[in-house]
């Protein structure tokens, strides 16, 4: 038999790196190639294997950021340095980076949707001169499920980066109080001469009304992409899990335009 | 059929085939279970290895389909401990199954989705079907809720030999090459073997093509009585010949929880869970909703990827395993009328 695309392969966790009580970043030895946006398949110990964005991933590693749930994650979360996990992938098409490219980039993200954003806000930050400049929107639930917080003060000190934080439902310095959805009338997009594109990734409700926001902003729907998550046995096309219709979110995403994602009804 | 030769076994010399193919191959059949039904003195008739001509229960259709032999219900893929998974053993001999034109046909449909879906053959799947050959089994009669004939699954090229049915003797015809030496002795026959050419159940199969008629259904109405009928609880896909979907889980063993088994076990969008994540959400809540995505799948999700016609073979099993007693050919009657009330008011619309 060739390679087994299914079989999972044993890596070492090099790092743990809790990034809140219950949102943990796994960093697992990987030489296998990694783009922006695609996941992988993580075995749950005990329970079976599940999609995960690679949150980072850089010489010989890659990170991983997993909320503990409860008894799906629980193995996982009793597990240290120098274990073990298997793994495999990548899987997905990731984000389409050329269409960023000296482009005005507007970055919508909520929860541990950020995740899945991460390694591409890293990659525009190391090099700056990727994009025209960046607009980002993080928002989370309350400080105590902030992510990357570390990660967050950089990003909104870079020289091109237009950073906004919110937090849905909480006052606190250096965030704004509210939903990402109120702050879309902050981006200028007027003043992009339409040459930009705009990512939304977040809980499925959180895409839903970002989407109307944008298209309400006069967003057009071809400048909008999305990263969709969706329960995943085997990331080939086989378990049928994550199809709706006729796609099949880990062939033909998980990252889909706008104007194919819109018509995505599960 | 051409380069098809048929032969008239009697019961002896059947035996003997038999035991000449078994040399080779694992033979699977249909076969009755006595007191195996689900209710109290009703029997069952399930694939098994089979071993004489005899033990083929061919008067009466299979519960489950012949899906069951290439796809188990249960399958364990790997066994694994803290340092690797390895593979569980492919079969040790060829697999010859017996089939109706429908359960042949319905391979076609297990193809798409093992080998051809994203261009990643399912290395599972490919074992088993790479050693495996067909052999039809004639409908002499056939079954309450058939409807074959009104999705075109009534007749297959897909055999390597098709047998039809006596209570003592045989007709078996021979279009796989491969098969011809187990004959050198056998009586010629000029018998053919049919298909069914005409149900008395006809169904007029739905067409959707195009998404925005789809989504517009999933709004429909016609779901809603779903939600007080149906209990969601999985049988007609465990009795479709073409669902495929599955669930991989892994158990470990009792004495020590890092050494297990990952299994391959049969899903059903009808169950619950069958779409939640590892956080807890799901998309399809209501029993209605998980409804329509079954069949929405079967009548237009497949079709739009594959450009193939219905997911559905017309086999009739999924009605006959319903507990609650939902037909599925009225199902599809009913869309096709709410295609129909959508179709002029589009016509309209863009009048």
């Amino acid at each position: 038999m060739l390679e087994n695309p299914i079989k999972p392969h044993a890596c070492e966790i090099l790092d743990i790196l809790p990034q809140t009580e219950t949102e943990w970043t796994f960093r697992v030895a990987n030489d296998r190639p990694v783009r922006h946006g695609q996941f992988m398949q993580l075995s749950l110990p005990r329970i079976g294997e599940a999609p995960i964005s690679a949150s980072g991933f850089g010489s010989g590693y890659v990170d991983f950021t997993i909320r503990k749930v409860g008894k799906v994650t629980d193995g996982l979360f009793s597990l240290q340095k120098g274990d073990s996990i298997f793994l495999r992938g990548c899987y997905g098409n990731g984000w389409p980076l050329e269409r960023f490219r000296n482009k005005h980039v507007v970055i919508i993200a909520g929860g541990t949707g950020v995740s899945a954003v991460k390694s591409l806000v890293d990659m525009m930050y190391n090099d700056q001169s990727y994009a025209k400049d960046l607009h980002l929107i993080f928002g989370f639930k309350n400080t105590c499920s902030v992510l990357f917080s570390d990660d967050l003060l950089r990003w909104k000190n870079a020289a091109s980066f237009h950073a906004t934080y919110t937090l849905d439902a909480e006052e606190a310095e250096g965030w704004q109080k509210g939903l990402v959805t109120d702050f879309l009338g902050s981006i200028p997009f007027a003043s992009f001469g339409g040459d930009y594109e705009c990512i939304v990734v977040g809980p499925p409700i959180m895409m839903k009304f970002t989407g109307l926001g944008l298209l309400t902003s006069g967003v057009p729907e071809d400048h909008i992409w999305m990263s969709f998550e969706r329960k995943m046995s085997c990331a080939i096309g086989k378990c049928g899990h994550c199809r709706i219709d006729e796609t099949y979110v880990c062939l033909d995403g998980p990252v889909f335009n706008y104007t194919i994602g819109r018509s995505l009804v599960d | 059929m051409e380069n098809t030769s048929t032969y008239h076994l009697q019961a002896d010399e059947l035996d003997a085939l038999f035991a000449h193919l078994e040399e080779q191959y694992l033979v699977y059949a249909p076969v009755r279970i006595p007191s195996g039904g689900r209710y109290a003195q009703t029997d069952s008739v399930l694939y098994r290895p089979v071993h004489r001509y005899e033990d083929i229960e061919y008067r009466e259709r299979s519960t489950y389909p012949m899906k069951e032999v290439l796809t188990p219900i249960t399958q364990t893929l790997f066994y694994f401990t803290e340092d690797q998974y390895q593979e569980s053993k492919p079969p040790a001999k060829d697999l010859l199954i017996f089939g109706r034109a429908c359960d042949i046909n319905a391979i076609r449909i297990q193809d798409q989705i093992y080998l051809l879906n994203g261009g990643v053959e399912d290395p599972f799947y490919k074992r088993v079907r790479d050693r495996a050959k067909f052999v039809l089994m004639e409908c002499a009669q056939q079954f309450e809720g058939c409807f074959c004939c009104s999705v075109g699954a009534n007749v297959t090229d897909m055999h390597a030999m098709a047998f039809s049915f006596g209570e003592r003797d045989a007709q078996i015809e021979v279009s796989d090459e491969a098969f011809r030496d187990y004959f050198s002795q056998a009586k010629p026959s000029d018998y053919s073997i049919r298909f069914p050419e005409e149900n008395e159940l006809k169904v007029n199969y739905p067409v959707i093509d195009r998404m925005d008629m789809a989504n517009r259904l999933k709004d429909h109405p016609m779901w809603r009585e779903f939600d007080d009928r149906c209990i969601a609880c999985g049988s007609c896909t465990v009795a479709c010949s073409t669902c495929t979907c599955f669930e991989s889980t892994d158990i470990v063993y009792t004495q020590n929880a890092h050494i297990g088994e990952r299994r391959r076990t049969c899903s059903s969008c009808m169950v619950g869970g069958f779409d939640q994540m590892a956080g807890g959400q799901c998309f399809r809540n209501k029993t209605s909703e998980k409804y329509r995505y079954k069949i929405l799948h079967k009548v237009y999700g497949h079709d739009a990827r594959f450009h193939t016609g219905p997911m559905c073979v017309g086999c009739g099993r999924c009605s006959a395993r319903c507990p609650e007693l939902i037909s599925y050919p009225a199902t599809l009657n009913k869309l096709s009328r709410a295609i129909e009330e959508i179709q002029p008011e589009e016509v309209a619309h863009h009048a």
